[in-house]
């Protein structure tokens, strides 16, 4: 029995639809790059835009009414999609990139000195990993790593020792964007607490792909895309703690995110509104707030427990195929991600024959490049899995692959 | 089979004539392509009249980014350096045959950048080389 109802699913979805030539569907299987969109996404924005569209806050008309209405019920989806305890903890922002980016910025900036020690790991995308370096040449940080073991996992043992530095932040990846992982989010909070560091959580794969509650992890920052978990491009979340939020300095100045401006001066407006400066991204907030009643009503344990299923499944296939190696840990322990190589074919010509079978994988570093450079390879194909997709995609996958390996063996 | 993939590229991509390394060289240059991690070195040997009596390639790379190494390789020997000054983007696809997108276009013209950043003996190798 299945878990989810993927052929109902896939028809929610115009893009799962198409064929790449004629003949040829598309398998879509980079989901970890950017979701695809359920019609009901593209319905309410269109919908926002067709009948409620205005600028919202302080307009007094209808339209602007309703746009204030829906942006702020988006905000409310948000907060009950992680268990937030208050819609003031969420802040609209682009993407996972600019809400770590707004940390940096804001928190750091005023709460970091020289010497201090921020924790960070060797799993991270570029997005946690750029802005403190920027941030650490700045302020004269000192960035330590949690290593990556062999089999991808984080190394909890040396975790602890790096604890003993006093760090004042932890900041690390729920999920590998490429191996998959993921870590143990309460376990890694909780001992950073311990050690007095603010924590935070790059939820871009986790958000769309487990149950994340930020009550229960007890995170301090949890920042997440829209455009992975089947919402639209251009929106993103910063989840921070009340307290925390307060504290922090404005991040850009502009309207909306002041409460009285003189010449000379300006009063910062109340959280969340404080780091939301100029037009926010407002139709985009609204299909984030529809992906996220979609994706509630199918169930993220469900959805968690099928990709489950589907990548344990891809997994035992690709490891049939001779010459192809998984970077990562065995399924239990990781979402539904395989980054692999084959044979020494070169992982864009690999996904460029896979294409033409219209099978769409990425290939590349992954915009994780230190962690490729510790497993020794420029470069990976990576497969991912979503709730549109299908056992019977991954068998096309291994096909593909054989036929790749015909071509350049 | 995808058209990318003629039998020209995969057989240049499997048997290459002109991979290797020269040394001593009168022109060495490398670069990478940091979208993929490939990463191509270019050696020639040049004559007293600028002609190139010797061209040889090596690093890594997918079957389009080292076919076209080859390929272009085979077209400047005996080519004097100010005719390789004058080589394009359009020479390259000419010489492969295929049309290709945005980001294939850059792995096929990574060589060909590499080649004119040491023919004209600059510091880094600019996309507008290739342009």
């Amino acid at each position: 029995m299945n878990i989810i109802d993927t052929e109902k699913i896939r028809l929610d979805f115009p893009t799962i639809a198409r064929e790449i030539k004629p003949g040829i569907p598309l398998i879509y299987l980079d989901s970890t790059a950017t979701s695809q969109k359920p019609s009901v996404v593209l319905d309410a924005m269109d919908v926002y835009y067709q009948q409620s569209n205005a600028n919202i806050h302080r307009g007094i008309h209808t339209l602007a009414e309703e746009s204030t209405a829906a942006y702020e019920e988006a905000r409310h989806k948000v907060k009950r999609f992680i268990h937030a305890p208050s819609p003031k903890s969420i802040v609209f922002n682009r993407n996972t990139t600019e809400a770590i980016n707004m940390v940096a910025h804001t928190w750091g900036r005023s709460n970091l000195k020289k010497g201090d020690v921020v924790i960070l790991t060797e799993m991270e995308h570029h997005s946690n990993l750029v802005p403190w370096q920027i941030l650490g040449a700045e302020l004269d940080l000192r960035l330590e790593f949690i290593p990556v073991t062999e089999d991808g996992m984080l190394d909890l043992v040396e975790y602890h020792s790096l604890l003993e530095l006093e760090p004042r932040l932890v900041a690390f990846s729920h999920m590998s964007n490429v191996l998959g992982t993921i870590n143990p989010a309460k376990d890694i909070i909780e001992s950073a607490h311990d050690a007095g560091a603010v924590t935070l959580v790059d939820g871009a794969q986790s958000v769309p792909h487990l149950p994340v509650n930020v009550s229960d992890l007890d995170a301090d920052f949890l920042a997440f895309s829209g455009h992975k978990m089947c919402g639209p491009t251009g929106i993103g979340v910063l989840y921070g703690k009340t307290e925390l939020l307060e504290s922090m300095p404005p991040f850009l100045g502009g309207g909306d995110m002041i409460k009285r401006v003189e010449l000379r001066s300006f009063v910062p407006n109340s959280i969340p509104h404080k780091f939301e400066a100029g037009t926010p991204a407002i139709a985009e907030a609204i299909g984030l707030g529809a992906a996220m009643d979609y994706l509630d009503g199918i169930g993220m344990e469900a959805i968690a427990a099928n990709e489950h299923e589907i990548i344990s499944y891809s997994m035992k296939r690709l490891e049939e195929i001779p010459g192809l190696r998984i970077f990562g840990p065995r399924p239990q322990y990781k979402g539904s991600v395989a980054s692999f190589t084959l044979d020494d074919i070169h992982p864009h010509d690999v996904a460029q024959v896979l294409d033409s079978f219209g099978i769409a994988v990425r290939a590349g570093h992954h915009c994780a490049m230190p962690l490729h450079e510790k497993f020794n390879i420029p470069a990976t194909t990576r497969a991912s899995f979503y709730l549109y997709n299908t056992q019977a995609e991954a068998d096309r996958l291994v096909d593909g692959l054989y036929h790749v390996k015909d071509l350049f063996g | 089979m995808d058209d990318l993939y003629r039998e020209l590229i995969i057989d240049r991509y499997k048997n290459p004539i002109y991979r290797g390394e020269l040394d001593p060289n009168d022109i060495t240059f490398e670069d990478d392509n940091p979208l993929c991690g490939d990463h191509i070195r270019i050696d020639l040997r040049v004559d007293e009249n600028d002609i190139v009596t010797e061209a040889l390639f090596s690093g890594q790379g997918c079957a389009i980014s080292l076919a076209s190494a080859d390929l272009l390789l085979e077209t400047v020997q005996g080519k004097h350096l100010d005719d390789i000054k004058v080589l394009s983007k359009e020479n390259i696809l000419e010489m492969l045959g295929i049309d290709l997108g945005p980001v294939r276009l850059k792995c096929a013209l990574l060589s060909l950048k590499v080649l004119k950043a040491g023919v004209y003996g600059l510091g880094e190798a600019s996309d507008d080389l290739v342009e």
